[in-house]
């Protein structure tokens, strides 16, 4: 069935069964990639995206689930205002390894300084915790999350 | 997805540009992946590894693939010192897995030898290129080669103030003999090695522009979901083909004997066709294999199987002259789980097979044996297979075995169209193959000081190297007793023993390979002994050990550690100390408590890698490193019941968050020796220094891991 998506600015129109996860549409339909999939269980937040300014897994939000809402992914994070600081924070603080996990680790600390833009610790741990790094990059995820919340200052 | 040569990938976003340019971080980066471009009459091709293209930009091959361990950079890096060009202006190509193309240097990636393998060879194949544009330089203007200079990707005759460009000496340098045996750099001179140097891969992974083998998009494409046989041995039964097929998006039901695919338009049909197809499976060929006789038959290996004595350690009648005369005697047994890879990036493979050829995309350590393993199953020449290797969504070991390949090639034989297959996350843990289940079995005898006069270890573990190189395995598995057979100690009368016992579970290389697991048992035993024997157990690791290299590691930890000051209530610490990969590391880790039992605080590293090339890549490696292994130590658990895996998921397979991650603090030992490998060693060091330090907190002795069901029993 026909639905119109808005992502990163721009409409979409898909057919696909409204109980599709947004991940596979932007995935495997818009070829959006820069969303990764992970776990397809809302377990380790690779797929995070923002739906409506709120981060989401994407492997556990139906496509029919959002609606009008406007979906924002990585690929328009430098977009946003807080999404070129955090992204600039990542690359100064040199945080990634394999880098697959970072495009929804990027999106996660976007959300948590868009609600808190001034975390302590204890937020930021908390706030990044849904989104799982095997590299083992947090030291620097956390660093990074702290620089761009300052340099808004 | 080759990406603009000239300028790399842009931002397109002028705010943005503006935003980083006053940072000076953003790098252009020519990055290409797979072998885009070969060099026309203008370019230069050097030697295997380096080559300036028709635009005059540095190509360089990378033997290594990129899995996050930085090997972009510090390959790089190598090059940027000897050929005297920027770091940033050097494009870079992943292996492509064509047999012998860098000489003695392997493509295989794992056991830490990137830096090691490629430190010589990719700076001399640098100096030589360097020495070829000099002279091609100074052939043209009619001038001493040695009274001209390279620097910045020029070569320059300063007498005369003349300068070229190396693309503009391309063809020059091409038409003459190669230069060989160029004199490197003496390390006093180094300018790029040893400087902190950020990832040039940064910031296409911080755009999301960064294609892994899992994004690889082909005209026609379709994907797959896989379901293999959930219990080892077992074969597909029976399956709902129609109700499959009836799926919106469904293509085509590939069915093999343990397995079964489902093509679709995309993913998510895939998975729900395979749902709908409701595949029934047979039990597994031995229906009771469970933890519990797993562990029954390692503990009677360990006791009583035959063992084969590791070279360098003493005989049997030596051990046991030496245990019959001592002092006091003890003995520990413990035990290491299976455990699973769980990259971020589950498996998949992307490949077609048309016309008698065969084109892969994926992310690969073994690109070589990887090649070799589809042909076979395509019934392919290997020379009809062409591997596009991908970067990885992390490798662990996993990215070291095929079988993700060889599966995806047995599914496209069906489908005459490009496929992508794709395993879920429960497929990829269910059918890893596992970090082997070891018990080890460690007897001493001790002096009246407490000081060990014999030591008699035998390991009982499956033979990873017995798999691959059975012809040549002669009873030791070189690899299980990395670590064990030679420690960084005196050891008078120290006999190491293997002994081979495998089950249906399937077993291969996991980071930090077979050091990691012996090092967990040397370094909780020495603990033992320490503490046997009174002693602090960094004190008696001093009085034991052989090279002054590791007691310069001991101290820095210590130092820094305030090893000699009280950790405060209810902390605690524990210490470590490994010579492996050829780098010596000690680690402090500090402990308090927490609801369930332990919380890792902080943890101290003191780490002499011989000549640092990366500090900052060096730092990336040993956090991301001492992460890993504390994530696994505390609960990584792979579990058999009903001749099957239990896990699945994150859920039951937890590994740490940001919440669990402590403070970690690295001191890099300023040194000129030999390189050191360092992707494993922070894993190596960090279970038994853990593992300590939960004994000096809570008493309890860790034998057994993960520590956090160890203290909840």
């Amino acid at each position: 069935m026909d639905r119109t998506l808005t992502i990163n600015g721009k409409l979409h129109n898909v057919d696909v069964d409204p109980d599709t996860p947004l991940l596979w549409v932007l995935r495997d339909i818009l070829h959006l990639t820069g969303t990764k999939f992970g776990c397809g269980s809302g377990l380790c937040g690779a797929c995070t995206v923002h739906v409506g300014g709120e981060a989401r897994f994407a492997c556990q939000t139906a496509i029919e689930e959002v609606g009008s809402d406007e979906v924002v992914t990585i690929e328009a994070a430098h977009t946003l205002a807080v999404g070129q600081r955090v992204q600039l924070a990542w690359i100064n603080t040199d945080v990634v390894q394999c880098g697959y996990c970072q495009p929804g680790q990027i999106m996660r600390a976007i959300a948590l300084l868009q609600k808190n833009p001034n975390p302590s610790d204890a937020d930021i741990r908390d706030g990044m915790a849904p989104n799982i790094c095997r590299c083992g990059c947090y030291p620097r995820i956390h660093a990074a999350v702290r620089v761009a919340a300052e340099t808004a200052q | 997805m080759k990406r603009g040569a000239s300028g790399g990938p842009r931002l397109g976003r002028r705010g943005f540009l503006a935003a980083a340019s006053s940072s000076a971080a953003l790098f252009v980066i020519p990055f290409r992946l797979g072998a885009t471009e070969t060099a026309g009459a203008a370019g230069f091709t050097a030697n295997a590894f380096l080559r300036l293209d028709a635009k005059g930009v540095v190509v360089l091959s990378l033997p290594k693939t990129e899995m996050g361990q930085s090997v972009y950079t510090a390959i790089a890096m190598l090059v940027a010192e000897e050929l005297e060009v920027g770091v940033g202006t050097i494009a870079v190509e992943l292996p492509d897995g064509e047999e012998g193309r860098f000489g003695e240097v392997t493509q295989e990636t794992g056991g830490s030898t990137s830096i090691r393998e490629t430190f010589f060879p990719v700076r001399q194949a640098a100096a030589d290129m360097r020495a070829s544009l000099v002279g091609a330089a100074a052939a043209g203007w009619g001038v001493a080669a040695k009274d001209c200079t390279a620097s910045d990707g020029r070569v320059v005759h300063a007498a005369s103030g003349r300068e070229a460009h190396f693309g503009a000496l391309a063809s020059a340098a091409a038409a003459r003999p190669p230069a060989m045996d160029t004199q490197l750099k003496d390390s006093s001179k180094f300018a790029v090695i040893g400087k902190p140097t950020p990832r040039l891969d940064s910031r296409l992974k911080v755009m999301g522009e960064a294609i892994y083998g899992i994004d690889v998009v082909l005209p026609g494409m379709k994907i797959g979901a896989i379901a293999q046989c959930p219990a080892f041995g077992g074969r597909l039964e029976s399956t709902d083909r129609q109700a499959a097929l009836a799926v919106a998006g469904v293509v085509e039901i590939v069915v093999l004997t343990d397995a079964v695919a489902v093509i679709a338009d995309h993913y998510w049909a895939a998975k729900k066709g395979l749902d709908a197809l409701a595949p029934v499976w047979t039990s597994a060929a031995e229906p009771d294999l469970d933890q519990a006789r797993i562990e029954g038959e390692y503990a009677a290996a360990a006791a009583t199987g035959k063992g084969f004595g590791a070279e360098g350690t003493t005989s049997l009648a030596d051990v046991a002259d030496g245990l019959a005369s001592a002092h006091s005697k003890f003995s520990a047994d413990y035990q290491q789980p299976f455990l699973a890879h769980a990259p971020m990036e589950p498996g998949n493979c992307v490949l077609h097979l048309h016309n008698g050829e065969l084109e892969i995309w994926t992310g690969t350590q073994i690109p070589a044996d990887a090649r070799a393993a589809a042909a076979g199953a395509a019934g392919l020449p290997v020379e009809k297979v062409k591997l596009r290797n991908q970067l990885m969504g992390g490798g662990f070991g996993r990215r070291l075995e095929p079988d993700f390949i060889v599966r995806a090639v047995e599914v496209a034989k069906s489908c005459p169209y490009p496929l992508k297959l794709i395993w879920s996350r429960e497929e990829d843990m269910q059918h890893d193959m596992y970090r082997p289940y070891y018990h080890d079995r460690v007897e001493a005898a001790v002096d009246a000081e407490g000081l060990p006069v014999a030591i008699f270890h035998r390991i009982a573990g499956s033979s990873i190297m017995a798999r691959l190189y059975g012809d040549e395995f002669d009873g030791v598995d070189s690899d299980a007793v990395d670590g064990a057979a030679v420690t960084p100690y005196k050891l008078p009368r120290h006999r190491v023993e293997f002994v081979r016992h495998e089950t249906l579970v399937p077993t291969s290389w996991w980071r930090g390979v077979g050091g990691a697991r012996s090092a967990f048992v040397v370094e909780s035993f020495v603990d033992e002994l320490a503490r046997n024997a009174k002693a602090d157990p960094l004190i008696y690791r001093r009085r034991l050990l052989e090279s002054d290299r590791a007691r310069a590691v001991l101290d820095l930890v210590a130092e820094k550690a305030r090893w000699t000051q009280d950790p405060g209530k209810d902390r605690a610490r524990g210490v470590s100390i490994i010579h492996l990969w050829n780098t010596f590391m000690a680690q402090v880790v500090e402990v308090g408590r927490s609801d369930d039992g332990v919380r890792v605080e902080r943890v101290i590293v003191a780490v002499d890698c011989g000549q640092p090339v990366n500090p900052l890549g060096i730092e990336a490696q040993i956090e991301g490193g001492v992460i890993f292994g504390l994530s696994a130590a505390l609960s990584g658990e792979i579990t058999i019941a009903d001749g099957r895996v239990e896990q699945s998921n994150f859920h039951d397979y937890t590994v740490f968050r940001m919440t669990d991650a402590p403070r970690i603090d690295i001191h890099i030992v300023d040194s000129t020796a030999e390189v050191g490998g360092l992707g494993e060693p922070p894993v190596a060091a960090v279970m038994p220094a853990l593992a300590n330090a939960v004994c000096a907190l809570t008493g309890k002795r860790i034998r057994r891991l993960p520590i956090l069901k160890t203290l909840a029993v």
